[in-house]
């Protein structure tokens, strides 16, 4: 053929882009899944494609830092006999002990009570040092039992059932033996070094009926003193908020698919759930029917990044949210200035998400002890108390100029929609215009 | 024997009266009449208290236990004993599904039947059944001991880690990852002592032992089928 | 999700004590299902060739009179009618299928919600006790009964979506669980001519059983096919011209218990609703295993 000839530009197939051919082939060479760590990482709508419309003539504003803007929040305001109260409203989401380091879990502690909020155990038990650094500690209650006893339990400030996470709603967990350390085996009851499969179902109990069985028996061994959270994934909002409720929740924990793990099927991240944003609505709109509106507090996560995130949760009508993967982050998690080591490990800085492994260069997501010694829990927990400062004035600083003394008065109302995906998951009209998408007739 | 009628004082109250008892009290032997089936009896005692409960129990019946000896004059719904720490919970009856779901130690008594899912998840538990268990019995059970006097159902043992199962009857099925084992003296003196515990007659030489065949302790694309 | 009841008296001394007998059974299963109830009663057997219809309306001041009447004149047999609650008796010996195509026609708001024999439903939104008294059944004398309190989980809380549901002649079916593929079978029966009322998973399931038994199955034979076409976690409780049949699906986490005495067969999702049976300490108990039939009475 004439070498002059033109030829067409090579084409990669948008379907099978680079990343869908490289985990075929890793698919074909190693028999397994891809596992990982943290939440979906495909583009979904999510809080950016709202706007708040600030303050003019018909609204006015409240001066910042002179007028209150208020950000307290009490949870478990229902049954419990002892509610909590935090001064602000984000808290930290369930991350256990064995997924993470035991430095990362004292660092969650320290930072979370500096900022005056609570932080959550996660599937692997209490540890007396978390216990210890946290002034407000909620302890998950899920269906591996890990490491449950009633003495933690009557230790907890409060109570978290878990039905399910974003990241994978319905399914277990599947922690690979890399992590399953002396210490965490023990608290496990499991033989070190082997996989640590969770069940995705509680082992007595299915079902809203029997869960109404189950939070009775939790609240007479704690002499019904603690709030008692529900979390579900990001599923069936409405109808699994209504449930949480019937059940007797106090507050209800939804996590939509951004939410992140610390180990399952990439499959699952991304192809099971709802984004967080289209979950708000129907969970509100289910405690609005059983007259449970701040009530029944609701609390939201997936995806939760900064205060305009937050002020938007608030203003579709969570009471607070919860952050997992923004508190790793804040403590030094996926860092530039670490990039030679992710390099190593086949990755990059941002992109690091094989927290199964065990072998985070940021010792976070490990039980390696050298590894882990890298973070100093002092450090690391000032890093978080001052992103979750950052959070709140930033959210303060919306609610005023939307004229709110408290985050809590803020209104899906106050929100217009840039993309109609946006408008019809949130329910706000679209900017410019007064159409919601499947609201207003059409 | 201090007597708490339970229709009277309800679950609360019966609770209540049990958890506020000192831990070296005088009052250590109680008998809760009427219980009528209802839910969370004597759960969360942390006392050496001796229990007696005279008729059949709902769900959860004795949960997270840790010291007392509670005894059930009947049969018990399901959870009995669930998550117990410590102590001894024996069922003269029946027991429904999940019984000692769990369960991290003590030592749990049926004298009639258990259930689906006896001993599911158990973490270091003793269970004794004078009869038969159901489906699912000691799935995923990580430690600890189960102990069928009569039959078990189908997948026993499913996805088991360190538990170690005797049984006397016939087994339905063998679930994922659970095989028969060899029994030592070592294996049959320990049957022995905790058939002794239970106070049920039996000849640990009848049992046969099943435990974990350890396949799927790590990942091995050839035994994904069993997952 | 919900809370289920049967009662069978194998002591025929007993049936004037049957809704007193039930009633705490009932009322136990509040907690469980606060959302409605409702109940198969089986009593007062028709007289051959005559068919007793539960019917309901929504309005409790309806002309029920006036529709007897109606259908009298139309059918031109003997009709009777007894209202009890929002509900009525009508009894008659015109045949089945002319009944319910002049009610279609001339009443669509009023549903059939079972006929047979001796069948009697009553189901309504509500707590329990406050069911139990409006259709006042307390004093309800009869061989057996079935009864349901429900917690709704996806579907919504309406008279017509409370159990039980009819599926034919003095068959009907309360359901403790939540099936996983009721839509496309709903279709599928859909298209076999079987019609819906709700959006409720157990009206399908009892749609393919009153298409199973069409078919000339039998009551066995339909259970046995539903164990195998019906997906989801489910306790059913079937009520029958003579008594009840129990199954549970294969992972059987739904609860069930039964109980036996010389004089009843209860059975229940939790023993605490059959504790108030005289006798009950001293009752056989025991748990249905999972795919199992278990039947009392004919069949």
């Amino acid at each position: 053929m004439d070498p002059n000839t033109p030829r067409t530009t090579p084409r990669k197939s948008a379907t099978f882009d680079d990343y869908t051919l490289s985990e075929i082939r890793r698919a074909a060479t190693t028999g397994i899944y891809d596992i990982r760590g943290a939440g979906a990482k495909r583009k979904l709508p999510h809080f950016d494609d709202l706007l708040f419309l600030g303050a003019s003539i018909s609204r006015y504003p409240l001066e910042g830092y002179r007028e209150k803007c208020g950000t307290n929040v009490v949870l478990g305001s229902r049954f419990a006999k002892k509610p909590i109260e935090l001064k602000i409203p984000i808290t930290i989401a369930g991350m256990s002990f064995g997924s993470l380091s035991a430095q990362a879990k004292e660092a969650l502690g320290n930072g979370a009570t500096l900022a005056g909020t609570s932080t959550t155990t996660g599937d692997g038990g209490m540890t007396p040092e978390e216990r210890g650094h946290s002034k407000t500690l909620v302890y998950q209650y899920l269906p591996s039992r890990y490491g449950m006893n009633p003495d933690d339990l009557r230790r907890a400030d409060a109570i978290e059932v878990v039905v399910g996470q974003g990241a994978k709603p319905g399914g277990g967990g599947m922690l690979l033996g890399q992590k399953i350390s002396d210490r965490v085996a023990q608290m496990r009851c499991l033989p070190k070094g082997i996989d640590q499969r969770s069940a995705c179902r509680h082992p007595d109990w299915t079902g809203p009926d029997d869960l109404e069985i189950k939070l009775h028996e939790l609240r007479e061994i704690t002499n019904w003193e603690k709030p008692i959270y529900i979390k579900v994934g990001g599923a069936r909002p409405y109808y699994d908020t209504a449930l949480a409720v019937k059940s007797g929740a106090d507050v209800v924990v939804v996590d939509g698919m951004q939410g992140g793990t610390a180990a399952t099927q990439e499959v699952f991240i991304e192809h099971v759930g709802q984004p967080t944003l289209a979950c708000i609505r129907p969970a509100v709109q289910a405690l609005q029917d059983l007259g449970m509106h701040r009530k029944v507090q609701l609390i939201v996560s997936g995806g939760i990044r900064n205060g305009a995130d937050v002020a938007k949760a608030l203003a579709l009508g969570a009471d607070a949210v919860s952050i997992g993967t923004a508190a790793l982050v804040a403590l030094g998690d996926n860092d530039p200035h670490l990039e030679e080591e992710y390099q190593k490990l086949g990755t990059t800085a941002g992109a690091y998400d094989d927290w199964h492994e065990g072998r985070d260069p940021a010792g976070i997501t490990t039980q390696d002890p050298e590894l882990a010694k890298r973070l100093d829990p002092q450090l690391a927990g000032r890093r978080l108390a001052n992103y979750l400062k950052v959070m709140t004035l930033e959210a303060q600083t919306i609610a005023r100029a939307c004229g709110k003394n408290h985050v809590h008065n803020l209104e899906p109302e106050d929100l217009v929609a840039l993309t109609v995906e946006a408008a019809a998951m949130a329910q706000v009209p679209l900017a410019g215009t007064s159409w919601i998408p499947g609201k207003s007739g059409y | 024997m201090i007597e708490i009628d339970l229709e009277k004082e309800g679950v609360r109250g019966v609770n209540s009266r049990l958890h506020s008892l000192p831990k070296d009290t005088n009052e250590r032997h109680w008998l809760i009449k009427n219980p009528m089936g209802q839910h969370a009896i004597a759960c969360g005692l942390d006392a050496p208290l001796t229990v007696e409960i005279g008729g059949h129990a709902g769900f959860y019946c004795g949960g997270m236990n840790k010291q007392a000896e509670i005894l059930v004059h009947g049969h018990v719904g399901p959870g009995v004993a669930e998550n117990m720490m410590s102590g001894i919970v024996r069922v003269a009856g029946n027991a429904s599904q999940s019984a000692g779901a769990t369960g991290n130690g003590g030592l749990l008594v049926i004298k009639g039947d258990a259930a689906s899912r006896c001993g599911i998840s158990m973490k270091g538990i003793d269970i004794v059944v004078g009869g038969s268990v159901g489906h699912m019995s000691a799935f995923m059970a990580q430690r600890g001991h189960l102990v069928v006097c009569g039959d078990a159902g189908e997948a026993l043992g499913d996805s088991i880690y360190e538990a170690r199962l005797y049984v006397r009857g016939k087994v339905d099925n063998l679930g994922a990852d659970c095989i028969e084992k060899k029994m030592t003296d070592h294996h049959l003196a320990k049957l022995a002592r905790l058939l002794d515990k239970a106070e049920i007659k039996a000849n640990p030489k009848d049992f046969r032992r099943f435990g974990s065949a350890r396949k799927l302790y790590n990942f091995n694309i050839d035994h994904a089928d069993a997952y | 999700m919900c809370g289920i009841v049967g009662l069978y008296l194998k002591n025929p001394k007993l049936q004037p004590k049957l809704g007193q007998l039930f009633k705490p059974m009932l009322i136990e299963m509040t907690s469980r299902g606060p959302d409605s109830a409702g109940v198969a009663i089986y009593r007062n057997p028709a007289k051959k060739g005559f068919t007793k219809f539960s019917l309901a309306h929504d309005d409790a001041k309806f002309g029920w009179k006036k529709l007897a009447a109606g259908l009298k004149a139309h059918t031109k047999k003997q009709v009777s009618v007894e209202q009890i609650g929002n509900h009525a008796i009508v009894t008659t010996n015109a045949k089945e299928e002319a009944v319910t195509t002049w009610l279609k026609a001339h009443h669509p708001q009023v549903r059939i919600v079972g006929s047979g024999q001796a069948i009697e439903i009553f189901k309504e939104t509500g707590l329990p006790e406050k069911v139990y008294e409006k259709f006042d059944l307390t004093k309800a004398k009869g061989s057996h009964i079935i009864g349901h309190t429900r917690m709704a989980t996806e579907s919504a809380v309406t008279t017509a979506g409370s159990h039980p549901f009819a599926t034919g002649a003095d068959l009907c079916l309360v359901h403790n669980g939540s099936l996983s593929n009721h839509n496309r079978l709903r279709d599928n029966l859909k298209r076999e001519g079987l019609e819906f009322q709700t959006e409720n998973d157990t009206e399908v399931a009892a749609a393919y059983m009153t298409w199973k038994l069409r078919q000339g199955a039998s009551l066995k034979e339909t259970l046995e096919a539903g164990i195998k076409d019906l997906d989801g976690f489910y306790t059913f409780c079937v009520g029958t011209h003579d008594g009840f049949a129990v199954v549970r699906d294969p992972i059987a986490c739904k609860h069930a218990v039964l109980a036996e005495t010389d004089d009843w067969v209860a059975m229940a999702t939790e023993f605490r609703a059959i504790a108030h049976l005289p006798g009950a300490d001293k009752a056989k108990i025991w748990e249905p295993e999972p795919q199992t039939i278990y039947n009392w009475g004919g069949h």
